[in-house]
């Protein structure tokens, strides 16, 4: 498949991004098997899709009948939650041929994937697990990057993740980290604005200092999400990334900083928990589609 | 950090937090890392539960959330692909003491499990009607029929076909006896079918290899042919055929 993009796709105009992340800088959403007719019949204002590997590695069926349908409409990017690029012991290689068979066939406009771990020993957490940023676990980060770019051929997307603890052992920054493991494998950024409100208000900083500090230029995809609220150890507000609630408003007003310092990026609303009717994920992108036009 | 420590601490709720985990200003944070614990327990959960629908119905949410819990803390997934988590269910449930008196439980799951590499598995295009007449001159006992990959056999002595569809859609209650269930899937949506007399055996012979006839004769003389063979022409199950 080889869709056409609206030109403007990437903002900053960086040649090495320029080869690679070609989503539309417009308003995509987290492709849900009940939005299907929905979205053919009418997809305003969402111009593309984004999909979690891990639901389309079976064999065949209606998952994958569907994805070959959309894909021949919307660019694709495709999301992995299962690669465990922060983890201690080597990546999966039956994993990362699957994604690579995956994107054989479909080759999405993107491919994403967290800084975070989820599987120990062989043993698959299925969640979003954190690490300390140290020089150590820097290297080990960029070296798996590293293998999963050569394997598949293309260059990555590495999200910014929702924590909820600190470490003791913690040496730098997450913007400082995120941008060095950029810097040595050449991967782009996918930056989550609800994830680094989200963070922010658990690890105790500003996220207009984190976004100000953040290298937009290698940002590729911007994703949009509901949170959770809950209390920690002292008392204090907890934010949990729950993809199911619609974006809150400090969330939006961090978006519309980025955007306009940015330029139009391409931009998902994610919604994966209590998944609304269309109606109602199509009125959030159409939110983020009123902060991108005036811009493009 | 350990993730070692991590990941135990994660699926054992009794173990301490790992050293090293605090809050942003250094101080231990329990409350924080069971975050952590909740999602995974929770998350694992609600693949079961979407793996397992008749089996949920029967125990009720929340027994079976309860066991899930159990479950998943010695079962954590293998693979990274939650579609298929859950295929030592049945094994699970038929030696977890609290459900020893409901005998037709594992069963029931392994048509659960059925259902879902069903929905999963390769496509594949059924013999058509020129196929089947260009047949009609062979000698069909010794044809070797290929079978669509979403086809499942689940054979029980419990009747699991009335007991699933008594609780997908209402239909009648369910009466003693043994029942094979055959899950066919015509284009995306399996279903299981009652297979009739001699069925379970006969099908069994097919997804062997053995030609129609050395499997018409293990199934022995009970067997409706007729009937077995109209399921998995209507199913769209036959994909091949051999001499």
């Amino acid at each position: 498949m080889a869709p056409a993009f609206p030109a403007g796709a990437l903002s900053m105009g960086n040649p090495m991004l320029d080869q690679t992340l070609s989503l539309p800088a417009r308003p995509g959403v987290g492709y849900k098997p009940q939005h299907f007719a929905a979205i053919l019949a009418n997809p305003h204002p969402v111009g593309w899709l984004e999909v979690h590997a891990e639901n389309y590695m079976g064999d065949g069926g209606r998952p994958l009948a569907q994805l070959r349908h959309l894909a021949e409409r919307f660019p694709i990017s495709v999301h992995g939650v299962g690669l465990s690029i922060g983890g201690e012991g080597p990546l999966n290689r039956d994993h990362l041929l699957r994604l690579k068979q995956l994107c054989g066939w479909l080759n999405p406009a993107s491919f994403s994937e967290h800084l975070a771990w989820s599987t120990h020993e062989g043993a698959f957490l299925n969640d979003l697990l954190p690490l300390p940023y140290t020089p150590a676990t820097l290297a080990r980060v960029a070296d798996h990057i590293d293998e999963v770019q050569e394997v598949l051929g293309r260059r990555m997307l590495l999200e910014n993740p929702s924590t909820y603890v600190a470490f003791a052992e913690t040496a730098m920054g997450e913007v400082e980290f995120l941008t060095e493991v950029a810097r040595r494998t050449g991967c782009g950024l996918l930056l989550d604005i609800n994830n680094v409100y989200v963070s922010g208000t658990n690890q105790n900083y500003d996220p207009v200092d984190y976004l100000d500090a953040f290298p937009l230029q290698l940002v590729g995809e911007v994703h949009l999400g509901g949170h959770d609220e809950d209390r920690d150890d002292q008392g204090r507000r907890l934010l949990i990334d729950s993809h199911g609630a619609e974006v809150v408003d400090p969330v939006w007003a961090l978006y519309a900083r980025v955007i306009h310092r940015a330029g139009p990026l391409p931009t998902l609303i994610e919604w994966d928990n209590d998944v609304p009717d269309w109606p109602v994920l199509a009125a959030e992108a159409s939110r983020a589609a009123a902060i991108l036009e005036p811009v493009a | 950090m350990s993730q070692s420590l991590f990941a135990r601490a994660l699926l054992d709720p009794q173990a301490a937090i790992p050293p090293g985990i605090v809050d942003p200003e250094g101080r231990p944070a329990p409350k924080r890392f069971s975050v952590y614990r909740n999602n995974v327990a929770l998350s694992l959960t609600r693949a079961l539960e979407a793996a397992f629908p008749t089996v949920r119905k029967l125990v009720g949410e929340d027994f079976f959330a309860a066991m899930a819990g159990v479950f998943l803390r010695a079962n954590p997934p293998r693979s990274r692909m939650l579609m298929l988590y859950g295929d030592d269910l049945p094994a699970f449930l038929a030696s977890f003491p609290p459900v020893a008196h409901l005998g037709y439980l594992p069963d029931v799951a392994r048509l659960d499990q059925a259902m879902r590499e069903s929905y999963h598995a390769a496509d594949s295009s059924p013999l058509d009607q020129a196929d089947f007449e260009r047949l009609l001159g062979e000698d069909l006992a010794a044809l070797r029929l290929s079978l669509a990959p979403s086809l499942r056999l689940v054979r029980s002595r419990w009747p699991i076909v009335s007991i699933w569809a008594a609780h997908a859609n209402g239909g009648p209650a369910p009466k003693p006896g043994p029942e094979d269930a055959l899950v066919l899937r015509p284009d995306f949506d399996p279903l299981p079918q009652l297979l009739p007399a001699g069925g379970g055996a006969f099908v069994t012979g097919l997804l062997e290899g053995r030609t129609l006839g050395e499997a018409v004769d293990i199934a022995g003389p009970k067997l409706d042919l007729p009937a077995v063979l109209g399921l998995l022409i209507s199913g769209r199950a036959i994909s091949g055929v051999t001499a």
